[in-house]
């Protein structure tokens, strides 16, 4: 900085002498210090300790005096810890005026102007303030000095709880005004204020008077001759000055847009509406026209090939095959075998009725569920037994109802007139039961009133005590049941009810003495039997088997019209040992069904009362047989004695009205009707026997199979002669000959020691015989499930069961199931999870077997594949059969002849027996021919006409039309 | 579809004519969203009771129903 030397003196010499007055005042103010009166407020203000911050604070110098006067001796008044000292402002006053020059001088006004009445005096041990003691000179400050030590660590505590407090709630406090503390912000702001530091340069400029207002010469001159003679600026651009813009601060603000609008929906009104539509359909000109089209025949070609491999595709895979199903099978045959394929799951005997008795027949209640019947017989060889027959010295002899529910108390009892070999429950009417006797009688049982306490059995244990209520209760329910019936019955009704009012009073006076009898002994009702055939029509030997022939009540309903409602058609067959195969018809007033005429006869029949002995007056006793057919062997003069007996089933031939007919007649026959009502109805049979198969197998007691036909005309002589086959294969007594439950050609046969299957229509021989065992085959039942399974119980009381899925040479499994020899087998259904297997013994005890799943689900394609075995064996059997007769006749003819003439020949003989002894007559011809050549036959005798039919045979031999086997010559009797 | 000819009875054949018109339909449209250049040649349709066989076409459909 260049300094003007004349403009310097002055600008420099000002501040000088105000800092030279400045000075002399300050010294002027400070240097009278002994005179502190003059100066008064101005000296309290400096003695004052403001300049630290604390302007109360007045620092003093206590002489020892000062200090005992006001009692304030140092290190015995005050001591460092307890320092301080209040003294009265009057003392102080006193001590002013009294003291020549008192301690409290220099704060005189300062004490005088105090305004309370004490003043502190601290004793400053530390010369934090310069002296000794120091006054305090306010109340306000005086109380913050006594105080604040412990305040202080009060405030400290109180900010630690406060703090403590404060974790758990913050109360709001409204901010208090608080004085502003430096904490040096005030330096940043000095910093940041701009003042001047520098020196102010002064400048004088001046210029001598003569020189001001001189004329002025003014020349011109060139610019360019000269160079400085003038100076271009030109603008430009510096840098220095050029701000770029970093940051901008911009403000936005969004405002929604906000619209109104609404919308209205129109209600249709809704109506109902219907439309018809129908395929469209090309007129028959059209379709010609487009089948001509060649546009069909290209499609026709270009589609044929791909359709063809489809088509070929299927056929050489099934697209149906399930192989989810195929899977499970596997898994489940996979399974291993089960440790035990019978299960026992229940026992029934009873002591007083079975008790060394041998159980012959066993039969499941078709209906209800867990009721199974049983029936003994006397272990008795058949001599013994007939001997015995006629002394009733034995066991009343009964059928047993068993209930799974209780397996001791018999639920009923049949009363059997002698001991039961065979019997049946009736398949369309359950209640019906149907029984042979030892002596060949046949005896029938109705045991409708007990259908109720035999379904109850299940939850009433103790039975019997109701059943004897609802005894009384039934027969009530009867009449009123009967009183229910269609009107159209009602004129007939009139008579019943009036007849069975009169029956139900004689009951109700018979029962109760009967009923008491029962409770007294816990015996289960006894059922006396409702029919039985008379003994000079029935069988002469025990009958062995029984079988119900499926009726056809449902028709007899639509025929309702016909006089009589209760025309069955052969109800039962029979057959035993004495060589004679009976058709039944049950008593027509056996029928459950709306009350007819006979009914009320039979009513009074089944309550005779039971102890009547003389039985030949029974009503039943008059109850014949429809149809004898006697076998026997011509030539020897022997007797079959078949034991067993299996016909076709023949339900379908009472399809309609029209088939009826035939049975009709029979029942016509039966019942000794007119003849003429036979012969209108018998010319339109002709066609439906045609239709008829009467095949059937027996199986006799030496244990020989015959395939017979019972439909044997009377007019034979035009006709052919019927087969009669026989086979000898068992080496014992025929007890089982059974249809498989799957295919109805197929039969089971068991005697002696081995079992045969045959199949009707291949009559070479069994497809399947078995080989032959250590012990002897009393009883055998096909499976219910399993075409290919069966059950064939021994005499050492074990099972075989035969499974032709795996082995044909074995049993696939042997079981025991008893001490002594089985006698009988049924099988029965009880849930479809649930199979059993009735088992009875020679000691008269009952099995109930559970039979395993395995045995109880078929296999897939069990059913086709048992079907082909059977197959297969029947065509190696017709393969064999073949080659046999080529090897035969390259043998000589006179041997073949020889063989034949040994054969035997069959007579066939059907009976009919009618009460007027009017015979049965075929019902193939008109009857009136029919009867006229049948006397004409009766009286050429038997013998011519033996004659003729030899004759016959023979020319049919030579013929080669009949294989000379089986001859047959029918006759009448 | 309108049948040209049949060897069922009238109104089966309707049905199925009806029905598997659409399911053709349908199914050649399925084919060809996937692949454009793609076509539906032959549909197999395989039930509990038969089989039906469709061979498609631009103007007509060969409809076998199969039996097991």
């Amino acid at each position: 900085m260049s300094e003007n030397p004349t403009s310097g003196k002055t600008s420099v010499k000002s501040p000088k002498t105000s800092a030279k007055k400045q000075k002399g005042e300050k010294k002027a103010k400070k240097s009278p210090k002994g005179i502190q009166t003059q100066l008064g407020e101005k000296d309290e203000v400096d003695l004052s300790m403001a300049s630290i911050g604390h302007p109360e604070i007045f620092p003093l110098i206590f002489t020892t005096k000062t200090q005992e006067i006001f009692n304030c001796r140092i290190g015995e008044d005050v001591t460092e810890k307890n320092c301080f000292k209040l003294i009265k402002k009057e003392d102080i006053i006193q001590d002013l005026k009294t003291a020549a020059i008192s301690d409290f001088h220099p704060v005189k006004k300062v004490v005088l102007e105090y305004p309370g009445e004490e003043l502190l005096v601290v004793f400053d041990a530390k010369f934090q303030y310069g002296q000794n003691f120091y006054l305090v000179a306010s109340e306000e400050a005086k109380e913050n000095i006594l105080k604040p030590p412990e305040t202080a660590e009060e405030k400290e505590e109180e900010k630690e709880e406060n703090r403590e407090e404060a974790l758990e709630v913050q109360p709001y406090k409204p901010p208090v005004q608080k004085p502003w503390v430096s904490l040096g912000s005030e330096r940043e702001v000095e910093e940041e204020s701009v003042k001047e530091t520098a020196p102010k340069i002064k400048y004088m400029v001046s210029r001598v008077q003569r020189r001001f207002g001189a004329p002025l010469t003014l020349t011109d001159r060139n610019a360019s001759h000269v160079g400085d003679s003038y100076v271009e600026c030109t603008p430009y651009q510096d840098k220095t000055f050029i701000i770029k813009v970093l940051e901008n601060d911009v403000g936005v603000q969004i405002v929604p847009k906000v619209r109104e609008a609404s919308t209205q929906t129109k209600w249709t009104y809704p109506k109902n509406a219907a439309t018809q539509y129908f395929p469209r359909q090309l007129s028959s000109e059209e379709k010609e026209e487009s089948l001509s089209s060649k546009k069909l025949k290209d499609f026709l070609t270009s589609v044929h090939l791909r359709m063809e491999i489809a088509l070929q595709q299927n056929e050489i895979m099934n697209p149906f095959f399930d192989d989810w199903k195929a899977l499970a099978e596997d898994e489940s045959s996979s399974d291993g075998k089960p440790d035990v394929y019978l299960k026992a799951y229940q026992s029934f005997t009873d002591l007083h009725y079975l008790k060394n008795k041998t159980i012959s027949c066993v039969c499941w209640h078709p209906t209800i569920h867990g009721i199974i019947a049983v029936s003994a017989r006397e272990q008795l060889s058949y001599e013994e037994q007939v001997n015995l027959s006629d002394k009733s010295l034995l066991q009343q002899p009964v059928i047993v109802f068993w209930s799974f529910s209780d397996p001791v108390h018999p639920q009923l009892m049949l009363e059997c007139p002698q001991d039961i070999y065979c019997f049946q429950f009736r398949p369309s009417d359950p209640n019906i039961i149907a029984g042979g006797c030892v002596n060949g009688q046949v005896v029938l049982w109705d045991i409708s009133e007990h259908e109720e306490m035999l379904q109850n059995a299940k939850t009433v244990a103790d039975g019997i005590q109701v059943t004897a209520v609802n005894m009384a209760n039934a027969s009530v329910l009867n009449v009123l049941s009967c009183l229910m019936k269609p009107i159209k019955y009602i004129q007939q009704l009139l008579l019943n009810v009036i007849l069975k009012v009169i029956l139900e009073v004689y009951e109700q006076k018979e029962k109760p003495s009967l009923m008491q009898v029962q409770q007294s002994s816990r015996e289960p009702p006894l059922v006396r039997h409702c029919a039985i055939s008379s003994i000079q029509y029935s069988h002469k030997k025990p009958v062995t088997d029984i079988h119900w022939q499926p009726d056809c009540s449902e028709d007899h309903q639509m025929d309702a019209t016909l006089e009589n409602k209760a025309e069955i058609c052969m109800q039962l067959v029979t057959c035993s040992p004495d060589g004679s195969i009976l058709f039944w018809d049950i008593p027509a007033t056996k029928l459950p069904q709306p009350p007819s005429s006979g009914k009320t006869k039979v009513k009074e029949s089944l309550y005779m009362p039971p102890d009547v002995p003389d039985t030949s007056k029974h009503l039943d006793f008059c109850w014949k047989p429809l149809i004898k057919i006697n076998l026997c062997e011509s030539d020897i003069n022997r007797e079959y004695s078949p034991t067993r007996i299996s016909l076709r089933e023949l339900h379908y031939r009472y399809k309609t009205s029209e088939k009826m007919q035939p049975l009709n007649i029979l029942q016509l026959l039966a019942k000794g009707s007119p003849y003429t009502e036979m012969n209108i109805s018998s010319s339109k049979n002709l066609k439906v026997l045609e239709s008829i198969s009467t095949d059937f197998f027996i199986g006799t007691e030496d244990g020989e199979i015959v395939y017979s036909d019972w439909k044997v005309e009377m007019d034979s002589d035009s006709a052919k002669p019927k087969h009669t086959q026989e086979y000898i294969i068992h080496t014992g007594t025929i007890n089982t000959l059974q249809r498989s439950p799957f295919f109805k050609d197929t039969i089971l046969s068991i005697g002696g020691r081995n079992f045969a299957i045959w199949k009707e229509g291949i009559m070479n021989g069994p497809i399947l015989q078995s080989s032959c065992s250590t012990g002897r085959n009393t009883a055998g039942h096909w499976s219910l499930t399993r075409p290919g399974v069966f059950f064939i119980g021994r005499d050492d009381g074990n099972i075989d069961i035969w499974d032709l899925m795996k082995k044909t040479y074995e049993p696939c499994h042997i079981q025991n199931i008893s001490k002594s020899a089985i006698s009988f087998i049924s099988p029965w259904i009880g849930s479809p999870m649930q199979h059993f297997l009735a088992v009875s013994d020679d000691l008269g005890v009952l099995h109930v077997l559970e039979i395993c799943q395995t045995l109880i689900y078929p296999l897939i394609h069990e059913l086709a594949n048992v079907l082909d075995y059977f197959e297969r064996e029947a065509r190696y059997l017709k393969y064999r059969e073949e080659e046999f007769l080529e090897h035969q006749e390259s043998q000589p003819k006179t041997e073949l002849k020889r063989s034949r003439k040994h054969r035997e020949r069959k007579q066939y003989v059907i009976l009919g027996i009618e009460k007027n002894k009017t015979f049965f007559i075929p019902l193939e011809y008109d009857c009136s021919t029919e009867n006229r050549r049948r006397e004409e036959m009766k009286q050429q005798g038997s013998a011519d006409y033996i004659v003729f039919f030899d004759l016959e045979k023979q020319i049919q031999v030579d013929l080669g039309l009949v294989k000379g086997q089986g001859i047959l010559s029918s006759s009448d009797v | 579809g309108i049948p040209v000819r049949t060897t069922l009875d009238n109104s089966t054949t309707v049905q199925y004519a009806g029905l598997l018109r659409e399911l053709t339909r349908k199914a050649r449209s399925a084919v060809r969203d996937i692949d454009p250049q793609n076509d539906l040649t032959f549909l197999r349709i395989r039930s509990k009771k038969h089989e039906i066989l469709v061979a498609p076409d631009k103007d007509y459909l060969l409809i076998v129903i199969q039996n097991p």
